[in-house]
């Protein structure tokens, strides 16, 4: 008898069980998340043509790259065909004015992957969500670049790009100079059939480059809630709190506050709720967490569009939300089999 | 202006009336000695005598749990100064310095399967009974090494746990971190060591590890039954006798017992 | 009829690869030359060994007895001399006390086997007699039967559920047992529950064996007492707590036993080898393990003794793949990887595996992402992620205060993981540092 009886000549694998796995990977999943960006990426294209194309390319290969050297550096394994720094790059691009020059991307790629992400122990470490932190930066470090917007025209359409402010900018300049909404722009922030299809399918105004079709940004959001990468419950509470905060202030003054539908449809309200909310390392882990994590997303996002000195206030929503995570982590724990109270009532 | 300047100069004489006060009557009643000895000691907080830190070492020394002597770290010369603070008379104990009773690394010893887990010997343990052909020997994922306080274990590339004993300074914290509790805490002057903890029979040692002990009593016989006793196929040595002059490591066939004092190893490791 | 069960809250969906062995009647080896029965088959204390070496023993013969409650007997699995008593390799770890028989080929049953009419016997005598016949869980977990039938008093016993669920991939043991002799499962259940003195006995059975769910409710039919259930094919829906639930709608405390719901679960495996005992007089000394993967040459359902080496089964199967890599003592998700194929089938030994180097999962020591998979499918209701960071850190308060000891180990968390955490192996290494601290402050 011999200790190696068995007629195979290597050693064998030992392991805790399971022995199989589903298959499922990091990787698999950030392409995945890279596809479902694929329409709102295509989208910005079709608006803003070259501005568009520079802005989505040079801002992904910075960020890649800025993992690329920081690992290098290091000397740690290289992790750049994981996906997660080209997730990162696309939505901090999709976070970016199109007339957004090379070195504000370079900054923002910088503060995303080296300061957001990598300083805190790299993918699944980070607290707040990188592209996040490189737009919240930015834009009050850039205020000027930042919000130097351009009116959105449609490819080929030879028009030159002009420059115009943001629905939402619009809004607020309005009722900061006048107290109530003028008509002139009223006529631009109802809800009127015409108005509505143009936010849903894709406004012609201004902005961010992901923040111009919310058809395009609910058919991705859709796909990686039918792949299960995001559960419905952060996107559902978030725009449904939205919706029902807004529409309560709007049945109360209509003048003073735009239809609940404009909150809604236009500015980041949807790339927030289905992109960057639903980020993996940065929302709580159980659905319960999730719940309330939408819910404090929504209001805060409210609250600054409603009396913030910022237009725009989804990026500090899901950034201070993502602050509360470890703690709504914490709170909202599953109840364990078996602690329900259900066992004395079927006993 | 002189009403802000006379509100806050206010505040602040009732505020230190109220210091004043809650120092006199909440004033906790600390023996002098235990500051002093506190500053003695290396203030390592490492635990090595079994209280949870140096401040509650300094306490306890005071109260008499622990000898003036128990700091492993402080060494003779704290524990000369701790007794002189006592009023106590100085007792001499020798340094300890932990050792490792195993010398199978992966070029003497192999290993029964590939193993697929957590980093951890502890964790290993639990798989299998871990993946080292030899069930007493050392695991070499380094719990021991990551438990040290003062950087004084080294995993040598061959996956086996040394310790640096320039470095150790016998506070006993990796003792009990061992899944195979293969580390002991011995005398300092103690150079020969009989590397082995297995209780295999010799035939199954054999079979195992290139340097295992196989119970041939010859060290037994060696130093005539005296400081070296075989328990359950194993070679024990008793510390409190002196066994280095009798060149034991030379008797050994199977170079379980060796000589441990050399820097050579150490400097190896350390370039590798 | 056939009843429909509710399903239990987390799970998974595996690929099930049961086509690989899920049509094959069962067979039965020839005789192998060599033994080897371990003393430690089961939870509980080991047998104490009462042969020595070179005694003559025969099939059925006992080589070692009960050491305590919690213990049951071995049996030898065939004719032949007590070659040797002594450590041998184990498929639970390195080695073993054991017994190793060198058979003569006769398999000669033992004239003196005791023998009991099982109509008239009480009840004492029914539990002892199992007992006696070294019968334990054969699902997997191999927990001595004995134990479960002698629920305390004040812990009354109304239902008896078989668990025919077998919902780890690949293992079809219980499957085929169901099929071709449904009619000892459901006469042992009758044993069982006469011993429980319940009147209720449900047959859970995963609804993608539907040839085993007609045997078995043709076999019941005009059995008032007697339901058979149709579980969801979810796992772990064979869990002993996840199927109480699925079935009853009674919760499990955390921390408590089946019997605090009134419940005793027992294998169907295990019904059957009670009625070789009871009426045939059979001590356990066989059991249905089912050979499977893509690593060995012929898979099937087999009547193995226990104590056939692996080895010897591996060559009569046409041997292994070159890339088979693992080889498992139970299903790919709760049994145990071996180290070796020098050891003997177990009671418990339900299924061998024989995995190739593309399908097995190779940890890594990525980072945690926090998708929340874990804690979705979780059946327990734990948080595997926030358990595992914790477990890392070695901060084991937190640990116990996620409930890690309710955690069944059912491997669902590491199945899902996407970045290959080896969850499970956090989770018995937290489980067991806060057993031995909860010990520690019992003693203190």
């Amino acid at each position: 008898m011999s200790t190696n009886a068995h007629p195979i000549s290597h050693n064998l694998l030992v392991s805790a069980s399971p022995h199989i796995t589903s298959g499922e990977t990091i990787p698999r999943i950030m392409y995945n998340v890279i596809l479902a960006m694929l329409p709102v990426c295509l989208v910005s294209i079709y608006y803003f043509g070259y501005y568009g194309i520079k802005v989505l390319v040079l801002t992904t290969l910075f960020c890649v790259g800025f993992e690329y050297l920081w690992q290098k550096m290091l000397r740690k394994p290289v992790t750049i065909s994981d996906g997660s720094a080209a997730v990162t790059g696309i939505l901090l691009a999709l976070n970016l004015p199109p007339s957004a020059p090379w070195w504000l991307m370079l900054v923002g790629s910088f503060l995303a992957v080296i300061i957001a992400k990598q300083l805190y122990g790299g993918l699944g470490y980070n607290l707040f969500n990188p592209a996040l932190v490189a737009r919240v930066a930015l834009l009050i470090s850039f205020p000027v670049h930042m919000t130097n917007w351009i009116q959105a025209t449609p490819l080929f359409s030879g028009v030159d790009a002009v420059t115009t402010a943001t629905p939402l900018g619009i809004l607020q300049t309005a009722i900061k100079t006048t107290g109530s909404i003028p008509p002139e722009v009223m006529a631009q922030v109802n809800p009127s059939s015409q108005n509505m299809l143009t936010w849903f399918t894709g406004h012609m105004m201004s902005g961010s480059l992901g923040e111009f079709s919310a058809l395009a940004i609910l058919l991705g959001g859709l796909w990686l809630m039918y792949k299960k990468y995001i559960y419905w419950q952060v996107p559902v509470t978030y725009i449904g709190t939205v919706l029902i905060f807004s529409g309560i202030f709007w049945m109360i003054d209509p003048t003073r506050y735009a239809h609940p539908l404009f909150h809604l449809l236009t500015g980041g309200l949807f790339l927030g709720a289905f992109f960057m909310a639903t980020d993996m390392v940065t929302s709580p882990v159980t659905k319960k967490g999730l719940l309330v994590f939408g819910v404090g997303c929504g209001l805060i996002t409210c609250l600054i569009r409603m009396w913030g000195s910022y237009p725009e206030g989804v990026s500090f929503a899901i950034l201070l939300m993502n602050g509360l995570t470890p703690l709504l982590d914490r709170w909202f724990k599953p109840t364990v089999f078996g602690q329900r109270k259900l066992y004395e009532e079927t006993k | 202006m002189l009403e802000a300047i006379l509100t806050l100069s206010g505040l602040a004489i009732l505020a230190s009336f109220g210091l004043g006060l809650a120092a006199k009557f909440f004033a906790v009643k600390v023996d002098p000695r235990v500051e002093k000895i506190e500053e003695i000691l290396p203030g390592a907080n490492c635990g090595g005598c079994g209280a949870a830190g140096c401040s509650d070492f300094a306490k306890g020394v005071v109260e008499g749990k622990y000898a003036a002597n128990a700091c492993p770290v402080g060494g003779p010369s704290c524990a000369a100064k701790i007794a002189e603070i006592l009023g106590e008379e100085v007792r001499a104990s020798e340094p300890r310095v932990a050792i490792v009773l195993c010398a199978g690394d992966e070029d003497q010893c192999g290993n029964r399967f590939d193993y697929n887990g957590i980093y951890d010997c502890n964790a290993a343990d639990l798989i299998q009974g871990g993946f080292k052909a030899c069930t007493y020997g050392c695991l070499g994922l380094g719990s021991c090494a990551r438990a040290c306080p003062f950087d004084a274990i080294v995993i040598t590339d061959k996956r086996l746990a040394v310790i640096d004993r320039d470095k150790c300074v016998g506070c006993g914290k990796c003792v009990p971190v061992c899944p195979r509790k293969l580390i002991t805490l011995v005398p300092v002057s103690r150079k020969t060591h009989i590397l082995c903890s297995s209780h295999d029979p010799g035939a199954e040692v054999r079979k195992k590890c290139k340097v295992g002990c196989i119970a041939c009593k010859k060290c037994e016989k060696t130093v005539n039954g005296e400081g070296i006793s075989i328990n359950n196929f194993l070679a024990v040595m008793d510390y409190s006798k002196d066994l280095d002059g009798f060149a034991l490591e030379t008797v050994c066939p199977t170079h379980t017992i060796q000589r441990v004092d050399q820097p050579a190893l150490q400097e190896s490791e350390k370039t590798a | 009829m056939i009843k429909r069960a509710h399903g239990f809250p987390g799970g998974v969906h595996p690929d099930y690869h049961k086509e690989l062995t899920a049509g094959l009647a069962l067979e039965v080896p020839p005789l192998f030359e060599r033994y080897v029965v371990p003393v430690a088959q089961h939870i509980g204390s080991p047998a104490k060994v009462i042969v020595d070496k070179g005694a003559q023993v025969f099939k059925g013969t006992v080589l070692a007895e009960p050491s305590g409650f919690v213990s049951v007997p071995m049996h030898s699995p065939t004719s032949g001399t007590v070659k040797s008593v002594k450590n041998l390799p184990h498929p639970w770890g390195p080695s073993m006390l054991a017994v190793e028989i060198t058979a003569d080929g006769e398999d000669t049953p033992d004239p003196e086997l005791p023998r009991l009419n099982h109509e008239t016997a009480s009840i004492d005598e029914l539990r002892d007699f199992i007992r006696q016949a070294g019968i334990v869980g054969m699902g997997g977990a191999a927990f001595p039967t004995h134990v479960k039938l002698s629920p305390p008093k004040e812990k009354p016993i109304d239902v008896l559920i078989l668990n025919g669920a077998e919902c780890e991939p690949y293992l079809t043991a219980d499957h085929r047992l169901m099929v071709e002799s449904p009619e000892k499962v459901i006469a042992g259940a009758g044993i069982l529950a006469k011993i429980l003195k319940v009147k209720r006995i449900c047959i859970g059975v995963e609804d993608n064996k539907p040839d085993a769910l007609s045997a078995l409710e043709k076999a019941a039919a005009g059995q008032a007492d007697m339901d058979v259930y149709s579980l969801h094919v979810t796992y772990p829906q064979g869990a002993e707590k996840q199927l109480i639930y699925a079935i009853l709608g009674r919760e499990v405390p955390a921390g408590g036993l089946p019997m605090d719901v009134g419940v005793v679960v027992q294998n169907v495996g295990t019904a059957s080898a009670v009625w070789d005992a009871v009426a045939n007089g059979i001590p356990l000394i066989e059991r249905i393990t089912t050979i499977t993967g893509r690593g060995i040459g012929r898979p099937g359902n087999l009547v193995l003794r226990i104590g056939t080496l692996v080895e010897d089964v591996v060559r009569w199967r046409g041997g292994i793949s070159d890339d088979t890599i693992k080889v498992v003592n139970g299903g790919p998700m709760m049994g145990m990887a071996m180290s070796g194929l020098d050891v003997p089938v177990l009671k418990g030994s339900s299924g061998l595996l024989f995995l190739e180097r593309d399908e097995v999962e190779q940890y890594h020591h990525y980072p945690c992402i926090r998708c929340g998979r874990c804690v979705d499918i979780c059946p327990m209701k734990l948080m595997p992620c926030i358990i595992s960071y914790y477990t890392e850190n070695e901060m084991f308060d937190e640990v116990e205060s996620l409930n890690v000891t309710d955690c069944i180990e059912c491997g669902s968390c590491a199945y899902v993981c996407p970045s290959s955490r080896i969850l499970v192996h956090h989770m018995k290494m937290g489980k067991a540092e806060v057993i031995v601290r909860r010990r520690k402050k019992a003693v203190s």
